[in-house]
């Protein structure tokens, strides 16, 4: 271990260990930023849903955008996996099937930066229970 | 760098520890190795959680996922099916008591909904044992900017204008304290941490410095620099190896990062802490008495003044704070004493840290705003009373503090409000009793307590409180007479006005209490010779009901005394002259036969 010698030092430090705590600081406020769920049941993952979410993990954090990512299970729409939801801060939650890494590159680029919609939406068919 | 997408946190602290989460933490380190994920999915010991009723604790981030009761043998099933599918385990989650319904993520649990956490902002969220944590956490920045930017004085005056009082339950203010050292003249002085935590059910102390012991050590560290101090003593308890391990820890990363010792942060300033282990004695928690027991004396206290202030360690002025005091400093620093000063009541700002136990479903280590009513905490919080049972009283401030009850239950927590209800915030001990709980007992307990912890050097303390106890053990044994409860207030009063030290001036606050809110108790015992809660077995009769018996025998066979008599499927009796009011004949009869009256 180095010696700190200063308060600039000390923020060195602290902003090189600040993304490893990233995951956790975000997710205590998670409606503030971009949440992103990729299902991840068996349908997704033989899909290859996983390379998906580490392509979106990088991404995002690549172009410095604040966001949490997590895993669910099945959306139900097993025909169109990979399928991540992507909830914008204040805004209602959108299902995109179809996701490979070009695609998701464009929803990061085209929805999430400017939220202008891209192709591949698939009508929400189900109310969640918060809704009711 | 690793980059992790998903952080497991094991809670660490003392209470899910016995409850095998170092086994659990190893579980699910070998699990992901196995699945070949430990380079994406990185396991971390916590801090306390606080929710302690449900332990062992384990967190999900980023989904917030929060499981309960987690024993090692679960590890695989999390890593199988919520680490790699995405499905969470249903059955360790966490279940709402009163709407049998799950609830996914700790922002919706009752428990966590109405706290408000600054002194434990970092216990459960970050690995005690990494400083690099607690830095990203702002860590060591208040400190930086005390000495960088700060002059002592100015730094004293935000502790004033935030209204930090002393969270070891006197409630002095720590900025004026801050001060008086400051300007006691010496060539010597000292910055003491008071980790000697003793109230019977307290355990906020050892949690902070499990949880985020760096905290502590920055705090110490402006406190150094605001007072003149150089040296830095936490004075804890022998019986807490986990706190003292991880602090040890602390104290030695702060020193190889330079956080410690000579020219910190590129100053002239200079500090540095020890460790001193205390026995485990209650009096020992009174600054002076934790003075002596320092210097290698028996743990006694003297008379103040002169005040620790002025005249404290090998008599040189010494400014002792406790845990959790310390806990707020740094975020006071960073976030400014008007932001801290805006939370909780007109005189007491900022939050507190309880620790719920008692007849209450959860169980645990809260924080919560200064303002808050006893109500919400028990029932909000604590989730209601255990087993649908009712409440009947919430003592306060350990031994030190008194009972409250319903008519208490919409009053503001702060610290006037307490005391003006005959009880004190004490240091945050709360222990929630039910119908079942008989009211002299209790008072009973908590005397036994002071008399066992008196250090003896003053008559009131070591005889007074024998007596108020023999008192209270003749009216539990149904020999209590009028002039007794007579006796026990005067007797409480004097002990209160004359004892040396804060031990002996609170002893009687659980019996003035007690008899203040529950007087009929005292009168049911002493007049009808009842004991209305069923707990003081002298006062108990166990007795045959006609109509249930079915002369079964069951209870005249298990009678150790032989005080039953009846014939086979006859009625039996109880002689109560040779009952020894064991229980063991109510256990036996299944016919609901065997009365307590």
């Amino acid at each position: 271990m180095t010696t700190i010698k200063s308060l600039d030092d000390l923020r060195k430090i602290k902003s090189a260990v600040q993304s490893k705590m990233l995951l956790r600081e975000r997710s205590d406020n998670p409606e503030k930023l971009v949440q992103i769920r990729v299902a991840m049941a068996t349908c997704g993952i033989a899909s290859g849903a996983k390379t998906v979410m580490d392509y979106m993990i990088t991404e995002l954090e690549k172009r410095n955008i604040a966001s949490v990512i997590t895993q669910t299970g099945c959306m139900g729409y097993c025909y169109a996996e990979p399928t991540i939801e992507v909830t914008l801060p204040g805004k209602e939650a959108i299902v995109f099937g179809y996701v490979d890494n070009k695609k998701a590159d464009q929803i990061i680029e085209k929805y999430i930066k400017n939220g202008e919609l891209v192709e591949g939406i698939i009508p929400v068919n189900y109310e969640s229970i918060d809704d009711k | 760098m690793t980059k992790f997408k998903m952080h497991l946190l094991v809670c660490g602290g003392t209470g899910c520890r016995a409850s095998e989460s170092e086994a659990l933490f190893h579980e699910l380190k070998t699990a992901l190795v196995n699945k070949g994920l430990e380079n994406e999915v990185q396991v971390i010991t916590t801090g306390c959680f606080g929710f302690c009723e449900k332990g062992p604790i384990v967190k999900v981030m980023p989904d917030n996922t929060f499981y309960t009761q987690v024993t090692p043998a679960d590890a695989i099933e999390i890593i199988e099916e919520h680490v790699i599918k995405g499905r969470k385990v249903q059955r360790l989650l966490y279940v709402n008591p009163e709407t049998d319904e799950k609830v996914e993520d700790s922002k919706h649990m009752g428990f966590y909904r109405k706290q408000l956490r600054i002194a434990l902002r970092n216990c459960g969220f970050i690995d005690p044992e990494n400083i690099d944590e607690y830095i990203s956490r702002d860590g060591y920045q208040a400190l930086g900017k005390c000495l960088t930017e700060f002059k002592p004085e100015e730094v004293i005056d935000q502790i004033k204008k935030s209204g930090l009082r002393g969270r070891g339950g006197g409630g002095f203010p720590a900025g004026l304290k801050w001060e008086i050292t400051r300007k006691s003249v010496a060539d010597q002085k000292y910055v003491v941490c008071n980790a000697d935590e003793g109230d019977p059910g307290a355990f906020m102390d050892r949690s902070i410095l499990e949880g985020d012991p760096h905290s502590v050590i920055e705090a110490m560290a402006i406190c150094g620099y605001c007072i003149e101090a150089s040296k830095g003593l936490v004075y804890i308890r022998a019986e807490y190896p986990l706190a003292i391990e991880r602090l040890k820890i602390a104290i030695n990363q702060a020193r190889e990062y330079g956080l410690l010792g000579k020219n910190i942060l590129g100053t002239h300033f200079e500090f540095d802490i020890e460790l001193r282990y205390g026995a485990g004695a209650f009096v020992c928690g009174e600054e002076t008495a934790l003075i002596h027991s320092m210097e290698g004396f028996r743990g006694e206290p003297t008379m103040k003044p002169p005040f620790p202030s002025v005249s404290g360690y090998l008599g040189k002025p010494t400014n002792v704070n406790n845990v959790e005091t310390f806990a707020n400093v740094p975020v006071i620093i960073n976030r400014g004493p008007e932001w801290f000063a805006s939370i909780g009541t007109e005189k007491s700002h900022g939050t507190k840290v309880f620790a719920l136990a008692g007849k209450i479903n959860n169980v645990g280590l809260i924080e919560v705003p200064m303002g808050i009513t006893l109500r919400d905490v028990i029932f909000e919080i604590g989730g209601g009373i255990k087993d649908g049972k009712k409440f009947k009283a919430v003592q306060t401030g350990g031994p030190s503090g008194g009972c409250l009850t319903h008519k208490h239950l919409d009053t503001p927590i702060d610290y006037d409000n307490l005391i003006s209800a005959g009880s004190m915030m004490g240091s945050g001990g709360m222990i929630v009793m039910d119908e079942d709980d008989c009211m002299v007992s209790i008072a009973k307990f908590y005397l036994d307590f002071t008399v066992e912890e008196s250090c003896g050097k003053c008559a009131p303390c070591r005889i007074g409180n024998k007596r108020l106890i023999e008192i209270l053990e003749k009216i539990c044994k149904g020999n209590g007479t009028m002039e007794d409860l007579e006796n026990l207030r005067n007797l409480s009063q004097v002990i209160k006005d004359t004892s040396l030290c804060g031990l002996g001036q609170t002893s009687p606050n659980p019996v003035l209490s007690t008899m203040e809110n529950f007087y009929e108790e005292y009168i049911a015992h002493v007049i009808d010779k009842k004991c209305p809660s069923g707990q003081c077995k002298a006062l108990l009769q166990y007795i045959i009901e006609e109509e249930n018996c079915v002369g079964c025998t069951a209870c005249a066979r298990n009678c150790p005394v032989n005080a039953i008599s009846g014939e086979r499927k006859g009625i039996h009796f109880i002689d109560q002259a040779v009952c020894i009011k064991c229980g063991a004949c109510l256990e036996k009869c299944k016919f609901n036969a065997v009365l307590i009256k």
